[in-house]
């Protein structure tokens, strides 16, 4: 099986791969709209203002939306499920759930994730898995 | 009253559609190309506007051997080409260019290409690809188990969205898939990306399909039926990160489009004879029906379930079968034009009786981008 994506990093987005290499989701946040928001960029998708700050996310969240696929993605054996996050923050970004079977007997919409890091070579990708423990 | 600016006058798809082995790509963009000249009695000297998405416009403008004064490369995904009609309208009621032709090609399945059709995403890449949805039916539908949670929208629901379109492809001879199916038949189908089954996924097929437009006054000279469009249609775009939609149960970009299609056009929802909804996967016609406005939200699965799109249904609906049944390049929005097209012209194998005003609605990549125009059989209204 071939190894599993790694991202190529640009430079408006290398704090965030950073930081999850240093084991914390970072996300940035508007200083005017006291808004986070993701994925990154140097500015406030908002409001357009440069005022923006990096903040570091709690790491809670709640499973807003999944599917789950049967189809081939290097480094993954299907099936594996691919979902969107809800972060405490209010933003969504996809993950994977880790720790919990491609089931949706286990996939319970809103139920409590929290986030952990998947090391991938050099790369650390923020992934989430059922808060306290599998499930 | 207003009166029309614009028509189609004339509109065609590949001499084969499905599987195509024995064109390329650029082939498939000139046989439609060809078929679209023929059937309006034009050559490419008679030609000055040209628009075509996915593929290198200028390529296309060059195999052809036309000398334009206007050409338009919008390459949002597979509702391009709903958004070049209305471009093209505008250009030739700016009097950039007199007679344009849209062209579609794609090698979707026998791949005889040198590129796919859609730019990538640079952070849909870095923040979604690497978490395994490489392919459509991993991210189009992301967004379903939060509508179904929300709305209620149910799995039966969106397998009857299959079920009626396949009655539909059921009247046309080129349909790749015209067999009747059952709810059943698609819920066993094989599991692809739970919730949804091959069944209802499109397609993967290789084809064209090409349209030329001109202004009102100058289609009664041609000697096909001409198709007014009515208003300037609409578009929009929300990206291509599907995960970052405002809302999972609606698309911001649909209802963007839909509302100024239907305002420029001046009509309400019961003006509407027949409708033409992208669909790349079974919700995509049920969010289409709720962003457009013919049923409140979370109305759209019962809406086609309890059967009021299918034939005889009040509000026909995707009536050639659809990119589930009919056929889907990849870049399916030509061919819900062709078939607006068609009922416009009166001579579709599905014909809705008296259908006098179409409207066509098209998704661009997943969620990323939308387009809507509306056509019709009167000049004046």
């Amino acid at each position: 099986m071939s190894e599993r994506q790694v991202p190529t990093i640009y430079p408006e987005t290398r704090f965030y791969w950073d930081g999850a290499k240093a084991g914390k989701l970072l996300l940035q946040s508007c200083t005017a709209c006291d808004k986070a928001y993701f994925p990154p960029r140097p500015f406030c998708p908002a409001c357009g203002s440069r005022d923006v700050e990096v903040i570091e996310a709690s790491g809670k969240g709640t499973l807003y939306s999944y599917i789950i696929n049967q189809l081939p993605a290097p480094g993954y054996e299907p099936p594996f499920t691919v979902a969107v996050v809800m972060l405490e923050e209010g933003v969504k970004m996809v993950s994977n759930i880790l720790d919990c079977p491609p089931d949706p007997e286990a996939l319970i919409l809103d139920m409590p994730l929290e986030v952990t890091f998947e090391q991938r070579g050099e790369i650390a990708v923020p992934q989430f898995k059922p808060a306290g423990g599998a499930q | 009253m207003s009166r029309a600016t614009v028509a189609i006058v004339g509109a065609a798809e590949t001499t084969k559609l499905g599987k195509v082995p024995e064109l390329s790509q650029t082939g498939l963009h000139a046989d439609a190309a060809l078929n679209a000249m023929a059937d309006c009695g034009l050559t490419p000297a008679d030609i000055d506007g040209v628009a075509t998405g996915g593929h290198d416009v200028a390529e296309i403008i060059q195999y052809l051997g036309i000398t334009p004064t206007w050409y338009d490369g919008t390459s949002v995904g597979g509702c391009s080409f709903i958004t070049l009609v209305r471009h093209a309208a505008a250009a030739i009621q700016q009097g950039l260019c007199t007679t344009v032709l849209i062209t579609h090609g794609e090698s979707g399945r026998s791949n005889n290409r040198s590129h796919r059709p859609i730019f990538p995403s640079m952070q849909q890449q870095e923040f979604e690809a690497i978490y395994g949805p490489l392919v459509p039916p991993s991210r189009f539908t992301l967004p379903v188990m939060r509508k179904m949670k929300d709305d209620g929208l149910t799995e039966e629901q969106l397998a009857m969205v299959a079920v009626v379109q396949r009655e539909w492809a059921g009247f046309h001879p080129r349909a790749t898939m015209r067999d009747p199916i059952t709810v059943d038949d698609v819920l066993n189908s094989k599991m692809i990306a739970y919730p949804f089954r091959l069944m209802m996924c499109c397609l993967v097929s290789d084809g064209g399909g090409a349209l030329i437009l001109t202004s009102a006054d100058r289609a009664k000279d041609f000697p096909t039926k001409p198709v007014y469009l009515r208003g300037n249609g609409g578009e929009s775009a929300e990206g291509p990160m599907i995960s970052q939609m405002e809302s999972f149960s609606s698309s911001k970009a649909f209802r963007v489009s839909g509302k100024a299609a239907f305002e420029s056009a001046g009509i309400s929802h019961s003006d509407v004879d027949h409708l033409m909804i992208y669909d790349a996967f079974a919700h995509l016609p049920i969010y289409g029906l709720e962003d457009l406005g013919f049923v409140g939200r979370g109305e759209g699965g019962a809406f086609i379930a309890e059967g009021n799109t299918r034939p005889g249904g009040k509000l026909p609906l995707n009536t050639n079968g659809g990119g589930l049944s009919y056929m889907h390049s990849g870049m399916y929005g030509m061919y819900a034009l062709q078939e607006s097209v068609r009922q416009m012209r009166g001579i579709s194998p599905a014909q809705v009786e008296g259908a006098k005003l179409s409207v066509c609605h098209g998704v661009g990549g997943m969620f990323s981008a939308a387009a809507t125009v509306v056509m019709t059989t009167e000049e004046q209204w």
